[in-house]
């Protein structure tokens, strides 16, 4: 008993040291967020509360922590309450297969990748019920504009990694990364170019990003699904969004850039030079890039409109998925290297 | 007990309340609700079989899909459920005897003699090195490779029958001609006119007023 109760504090602890600096990475996510589109847009962004406005996501989330949850009347209390929890508990159970180094990682599952597609799926459960419980027309909309955004972004992303699961020849995580080893030209970003832009979309999509921002169009339906969510209740929906945009930049670095693979492997100089990174800064720089570009995204491009939004995951990003996986097949089976060589043969 | 049982008891009392929720709860949302619930235990009952690949599939498939598009569907829907609810009386007696007949049934089929626990010996355990993923895959693909195509084929057709089913033509609509777009060059949209310079404005509108001027002093 005394066992399994060490046993249980110890993964419990584990749990917190991923979700602790998750959060803190969202906060600043915010925050870099703000900074850098005020640049883009020739503004200096915050930068009033603490040096140079360091301290401005925690007076946010103070400010967030004080105010009032108002339930509008007519509205489902229970599942107007539970909709925040529903949308954030899929976005941090997704963590736990994440391998951050090769020993590094919660659950070395064998299904890691279809665990990582399931809780992203499930997360749209949180927007819908939102929604639906608001009492409200704007609110509803906004959630049926998420529900049918996120299946059909779905489907490519699910051949995405259908893609990345033929390369590397496993499901676990760890031994995707492991597949690409030697340096940064045998990642799968080069045979799998393709993928990697769909999937990048697609998640951008799926975490309802701009450009694909359209449940939460606050020209068109005030917030979307949330616009009655006051104080802590929002604080969960934005965190849990956060969440996901930093999972799907990790997402992206192990599946074609190599997770926490030194880019010099194997080149003679530079790998001496660089050995002393740790694994798990190589991941985060290049989770970083991509989260940079989520950011980019938005400053750059307006919104999509809808039935654009439905066209290009439907019929441009199913069929490209779909003609490139049977391209891959082939180049698998021709032993093209220096990807797959030694796994070709008829 | 141990950990597993009672993981076990606790998802099976869970996946049959939330079952019995599904058709006992006023609202339609919440009934969906309900039985997303039932799938959700019922994935932890396969995972405890050691069937993560199915259990993982169920919630990936049943949740992430199909229960969200039922959602989507009851969502939209405005239904009276105090019109429902009439007549439950009335029905009682044939709806009860349905049900037992129905009940009747299936436990003349599943039933401990032939799923008792002295019929079907207890799963082996297996190790850590097991993958239950691997399993599958090399039984789908070997032993049921043409039950699986077959499968996959009739799953087709369905879609396919579906679509020609619900689609009734291009219906006249403003719709835009997304690779009539794409052909549209410079030439289409955009016309150079060559022409003489036009006269500055700005001396005509004051010969005209000048003109007009005079014209109210002759009234005057």
């Amino acid at each position: 008993m005394i066992d399994l109760l060490l046993n249980t504090l110890f993964i419990v602890l584990k749990i917190a040291l991923i979700l602790l600096p998750l959060i803190l990475a969202v906060a600043y996510t915010t925050y870099a967020e703000r900074k850098l589109i005020g640049y883009m847009q020739l503004r200096i962004g915050p930068n009033r509360v603490g040096p140079k406005g360091w301290l401005q996501p925690i007076a946010d989330v103070v400010k967030l922590l004080m105010k009032e949850v108002i339930i509008p009347s007519g509205a489902n209390k229970v599942l107007f309450l539970l909709a925040p929890i529903l949308f954030i508990a899929p976005s941090f159970a997704a963590w736990a297969v994440v391998p951050f180094d090769a020993e590094l990682v919660l659950a070395n599952t064998d299904v890691g990748l279809l665990y990582i597609l399931a809780m992203t799926s499930i997360g749209v459960y949180g927007v819908i019920i939102a929604g639906w419980a608001s009492n409200s027309k704007y609110a509803l909309l906004g959630s049926l504009r998420s529900a049918s955004q996120i299946v059909s972004y779905e489907i490519a992303m699910g051949f995405a990694l259908v893609a990345v699961l033929m390369a590397s020849g496993s499901m676990n995580l760890g031994e995707i990364v492991e597949a690409q080893s030697g340096g940064f030209w045998t990642w799968f970003f080069i045979p799998l170019l393709p993928i990697l832009v769909v999937y990048w979309i697609s998640g951008v999509a799926e975490t309802n990003r701009a450009p694909f921002d359209v449940p939460e169009g606050e020209s068109e339906i005030v917030a979307g699904f949330h616009v009655e969510y006051a104080g802590m209740a929002f604080a969960l929906f934005f965190l849990a969004e956060y969440a996901n945009m930093i999972l799907i930049s990790v997402l992206t670095a192990l599946f074609f850039f190599g997770g926490w693979l030194n880019p010099f492997q194997g080149i003679p100089y530079l790998e001496a030079v660089t050995d002393w990174i740790p694994g798990t800064l190589w991941l985060l720089l290049k989770a970083a890039f991509f989260l940079f570009g989520m950011i980019w995204l938005r400053a750059t491009f307006p919104r999509y409109r809808y039935d654009q939004i439905m066209r290009l995951g439907w019929k441009v990003f199913i069929p490209v998925t779909v003609i490139w996986l049977i391209v891959l097949a082939l180049m698998i089976k021709g032993g093209v290297g220096p990807w797959f060589s030694g796994r070709g043969g008829f | 007990m141990n950990v597993e049982q009672i993981v076990f008891y606790f998802f099976a009392a869970l996946t049959i309340i939330a079952a019995i929720g599904v058709i006992t709860v006023k609202n339609a949302v919440q009934a969906v609700l309900c039985l997303v619930l039932t799938f959700f235990s019922a994935a932890v009952l396969w995972m405890l079989l050691e069937a993560e690949f199915l259990a993982i599939t169920l919630i990936l498939v049943y949740v992430g899909a199909v229960m969200v598009l039922f959602l989507f569907v009851v969502m939209m829907l405005d239904v009276d459920y105090a019109a429902l609810k009439q007549g439950f009386t009335r029905y009682l007696p044939l709806g009860l005897f349905t049900a037992l007949a129905l009940f009747a049934v299936i436990y003349w089929v599943v039933r401990s003699k032939y799923f008792g626990s002295d019929v079907i010996p207890e799963p082996a355990k297996h190790g850590a090195e097991y993958s239950n993923v691997k399993e599958l895959g090399r039984l789908l693909y070997t032993e049921y490779f043409y039950a699986f195509e077959i499968a996959g084929v009739i799953l087709l057709v369905a879609i396919v029958a579906a679509i020609s089913l619900t689609f009734r033509g291009r219906r006249e609509r403003r719709g835009q001609s997304v690779p009539g777009q794409h052909k549209v060059s410079k030439e289409d949209r955009l016309r150079v006119i060559k022409m003489d310079a036009e006269k500055a404005p700005s001396d005509e509108l004051e010969q005209t007023a000048d003109q007009n001027d005079e014209q109210q002093r002759g009234n005057s």
